[in-house]
């Protein structure tokens, strides 16, 4: 029997993934732990190995596909000496996994997978089949989610082998009810029923053409990366309470230690980011209290101070984490933020290095930019928005004075942090950036 | 491993624990079954599979007494009681050997005796008095059922005063009787001795008969059951009753009236209790609420490593309830993915007296009173052609919709053979059909099952035959 690779998890809750590359070709030996071929998940490259050794018999995704849903096979593995049956390999993207090709953490039990969105890409290989575009979905589900214009493609079926079920349209429902129950009443209200605006709002490819009145327009293809960013950076908008509070930083003395500690040695370079990051631990030190997490049952107080420092990539952006960031020198902080971003620009971050943490930093002082208000990166309990350095005018002692000053906006989640603490932390931070000699204790 | 660890045990072997077992078995654990009586429990041995062997021979019965109506002409008919009852026992014989027989298939270890909880993950068995293995296990699931309920001075005593269990092996079918209570096991008996020959009475409590059906299913069936002879008192109570010899007086209250029965036999059946005596739940963490083990939704028991399963557990007290419960319960030990709760609306119920009874899903009134809005169906089996060529032509079969989504909430049912038609709504339910679907279905002719498509019909103002 041909051995079926199938879609690996590479994640606890990774539900799809795009295959991006085949290393391996029909026909190709493969021993146990060869590499067949690289998955992008939510936000890296990842490699899938071999586990058995082999022939690969048959190539059932192409490479570029989009969406694969983990356990949906994806090659066939030949023993020794075995031939590939002729008939088509069953695809369907319901199979009961017969070998699992990597040992994966395992889903969470009863989690459900998403179902991928109708709006498919063209690059379907011929094995996708019709399986990959479909969403299943009881009869009951779809008229509920059709009454309540509920898009079923960003639903989470919770019914057998994740069938949408009623149960997750009123789940999806209630999450929005009080969004929601104007615009229904309004419906009802109306004699020729309008569909009631929903809080998920469907927003199809033929829905934005109309809307934007259809100019010419070219296409670029979801990747994972950026389904995640809509998913979670609308959720957080949607879920999360921000406020924000904007304080200016003058840096001058900053600067100056930085340009004198990097003048000291070759091994680092420390860039002003790193600073902020190190005044931003030392301070969530201070004010443990900014270093929160929401939860339903009890605001969780981090005992680390684990820092998310948002880095851009070409097609989207991520996060990788600079743990214990309280206990890390600047040189030990220059030197992993180094390391992490050029990882994460050629996709290589290992899963723990971008998943976690409990603050973000983002940076876009470098684009000029003199101060923004950046969005919440759930769990965490707020993230610093961090502008240019730039010289302005000051008042000092009544005077006019030149000052280099930077201008960071915290963001909080209200839930877990309040307007006072918020301010704390705020404080202590630029009492740090402004005497960065206390930074370096 | 020694021989007496296993990865799960279950206590008691009737439809929710050998089920269990065999489930467990085929996911790979070692398991084993104590059981202090018969493989099948109440079920199998003196419930559901013995009373319907009974219901069979008085639906001959019924049949033989009009048998001029499908041109024969007969005469002399009778039987004899002690040849209907062995044939009755036989039948549950056969399916209890047949448990044995599947339990051993599958290598469930099974162990003859009464079990009890002495500790953490272990359990002690004995029989007769003497120990017999000490058992240890990380799972122990816990089915052992219930028994019957009994009244403040109204005890049965086995002789004149019976409970599901002697009115299962009757020496001779009693002239006159009463029964207290007219749920399931109530009615079926009521059905079956009255198609004997017996002069049946009926107490009931509330103010219907069948009480959990559906309140127009209940007056249908009440209709039909007094047509055939059947006396009926709701609204009504027992006091303690008067033995003489071999008679019963009865005193009986109803609507503020007194009256007094004298019977042959009383047959008690006014529900049940769960067994959760002297399986060692004493100290542990297992909460028991009015004599019934309270579990959580993957039926977990507040003690770890402890679960309940079936009647010992709660409502419906049905043996498919109980088998799914055990299933679920394995398969989420065993940490399988797609396991899903029990929804108890999606459960269906079937009584089989004659006309039999069968639902699924919300009464009409259980709908109204959650709050939907309705769309509601009949169809009556007069207006089909095969329940006339049966003469069978009693029924009626109604849907619930909900009317905003078209959701199938409820469908009750009473008439011949609607105990095997209720699956099809059963399915429809849990593939959460709308009547979009069940319009669409093509039932076939001539069935009775056509009354089900034309019900439905019906409530959306189509029904085509009637």
């Amino acid at each position: 029997m041909p051995i079926e690779v199938l879609m690996p998890a590479l994640s606890p809750t990774m539900t799809e993934g795009n295959l991006a590359k085949w290393l391996k070709h029909e026909g190709d030996e493969v021993h146990s732990g060869d590499v067949l071929a690289e998955i992008e998940t939510d936000k890296a490259t990842m490699e899938v190995e071999a586990v058995d050794d082999g022939r690969v018999g048959r190539i059932l995704v192409p490479e570029g596909t989009q969406g694969v849903k983990v356990n949906q096979p994806i090659a066939l593995l030949l023993g020794a000496g075995e031939e590939l049956a002729s008939s088509a390999p069953p695809t369907g993207p319901e199979r009961t996994p017969a070998v699992a090709p990597t040992p994966v953490p395992p889903e969470e039990p009863h989690r459900a997978t998403m179902v991928p969105p109708s709006s498919a890409p063209q690059s379907r290989g011929p094995a996708d089949g019709a399986g990959n575009g479909r969403i299943f979905a009881s009869p009951l589900a779809r008229r509920m989610a059709q009454q309540a214009g509920v898009d079923l493609a960003v639903l989470t079926g919770s019914g057998p082998q994740g069938r949408i079920v009623k149960a997750d349209i009123e789940k999806a429902l209630s999450g929005t009810a009080i969004a929601r129950a104007p615009a229904a009443a309004a419906a009802q209200a109306a004699p020729p029923p309008m569909p009631p605006a929903s809080a998920t709002p469907a927003a199809s490819k033929e829905r934005i053409l109309a809307l934007a009145g259809n100019p010419p327009y070219r296409e670029q293809p979801l990747s994972a990366m950026r389904r995640v960013i809509a998913r979670r950076l609308t959720e957080a908008k949607q879920t999360v309470p921000h406020f924000y509070l904007t304080i200016d930083c003058e840096i001058d003395e900053l600067l100056k230690i930085r340009k004198e500690l990097n003048s000291k040695s070759e091994s680092y370079k420390i860039s002003l980011n790193d600073f902020v990051i190190r005044a931003a631990a030392l301070a969530l030190c201070e004010v443990p209290a900014a270093n929160a997490s929401w939860s339903d049952d009890a605001i969780l107080l981090w005992d680390t101070v684990d820092i998310a420092v948002a880095v851009a990539l070409d097609d989207g952006l991520i996060t990788p984490i600079v743990h214990h960031a309280e206990r890390k020198g600047l040189a030990a902080i220059a030197k992993e933020t180094k390391d992490l971003a050029a990882r994460a620009r050629s996709g290589k971050l290992k899963l723990e290095e971008f998943q976690g943490g409990t603050f973000s930093i983002s940076n876009l002082g470098m684009y000029g930019v003199r101060e923004f208000a950046a969005v919440i990166n759930p769990p965490h309990g707020g993230i610093l928005a961090v502008g240019s350095g730039e010289q302005r005018p000051v008042v000092k002692d009544g005077a006019l004075a030149v000052a280099t000053v930077m201008t960071c906006t915290l963001s909080c989640d209200h839930r877990a942090v309040d307007g006072a603490v918020g301010a704390r932390f705020l404080a202590a931070f630029k009492r740090l950036v402004e005497d960065p000699l206390t930074m370096l204790l | 491993m020694s021989d007496n660890s296993f990865d799960l045990i279950v206590l008691g072997g009737g439809p929710g624990g050998y089920v269990a077992a065999i489930r467990a078995a085929q996911l790979g654990m070692r398991t084993a079954l104590v059981e202090r009586d018969q493989l099948g429990g109440i079920c199998l041995n003196w419930g559901c599979i013995p009373t319907k062997a009974l219901l069979r021979t008085s639906e001959i019965n019924h049949l033989l007494h009009h048998l001029d109506q499908f041109g024969f002409s007969a005469r002399d008919v009778g039987f004899d009681a002690g040849k209907v009852v062995a044939r009755s026992r036989a039948i549950a014989k056969q399916l209890s050997n047949g448990v044995g027989y599947l339990l051993k298939k599958n290598k469930v270890s099974v162990i003859a005796g009464t079990g009890r909880l002495i500790g953490k993950g272990r359990l002690a068995v004995e029989k007769d008095g003497k120990a017999v293995a000490e058992l240890a296990a990380p799972h122990i699931v816990l089915a052992t059922g219930a028994r019957a309920r009994s009244l403040p001075g109204l005890a049965p005593d086995g002789e004149q005063v019976w409970t599901y269990k002697e009115a299962m092996v009757p020496a001779a079918i009693p002239k006159s009787l009463l029964v207290v209570g007219s749920g399931a096991i109530g009615i079926e008996f009521a059905s079956f001795y009255n198609d004997m020959g017996a002069d049946v009475t009926i107490v009931e409590l509330l103010e219907r008969v069948l009480p959990v059906e559906d309140e127009e299913i209940s007056a249908f069936a009440r209709k039909a059951f007094e047509k055939e002879g059947i006396k009926i008192h709701t609204g009504a109570t027992v006091a303690a009753f008067a033995q003489a010899g071999d008679r019963v007086t009865v005193p009986i209250e109803a609507n503020g009236k007194k009256t007094s029965l004298d019977v042959e036999k009383v047959i008690l059946a006014v529900g049940i209790v769960g067994n959760v005596e002297g399986i060692g739940l004493e100290g542990t963490g297992v909460e028991v609420e009015r004599s019934h083990v309270v579990v959580d939704e993957w039926l977990r028991t507040g003690e770890p490593g402890v679960y309940a399963i079936g009647d010992l557990v709660g409502p419906p007290w049905l043996a498919h309830k109980a088998s799914h419960e055990g299933v679920i319960c394995v398969e989420h030990i065993a940490g399988l993915n797609d396991v899903h709760p029990l929804d108890l609306r999606n459960i269906p119920a079937c009584t089989y007296c004659r006309p039999q009874v069968a639902s699924v899903g919300l009464t009409e009134r259980a709908a109204r009173e959650a709050g939907y809005e309705l769309k509601v169906g009949h169809f009556p089996f007069i207006g089909n052609g095969k329940a006339l060529a049966l003469g069978a032509p009693e029924g009626m079969v109604k849907t619930v919709f909900d009317a905003k989504t078209g959701e199938l909430l409820g469908a009750h049912m009473v008439g011949a053979e609607v105990t095997e038609l209720i699956q099809g709504y059963a399915i429809a339910k849990t593939l959460e059909t709308t009547e979009a679907e069940l319009i669409r279905t093509i039932f076939p002719h001539p069935t009775l099952s056509e009354t089900m498509h034309e019900a439905v019909l019906d409530a959306y103002g189509r029904a085509i035959h009637f």
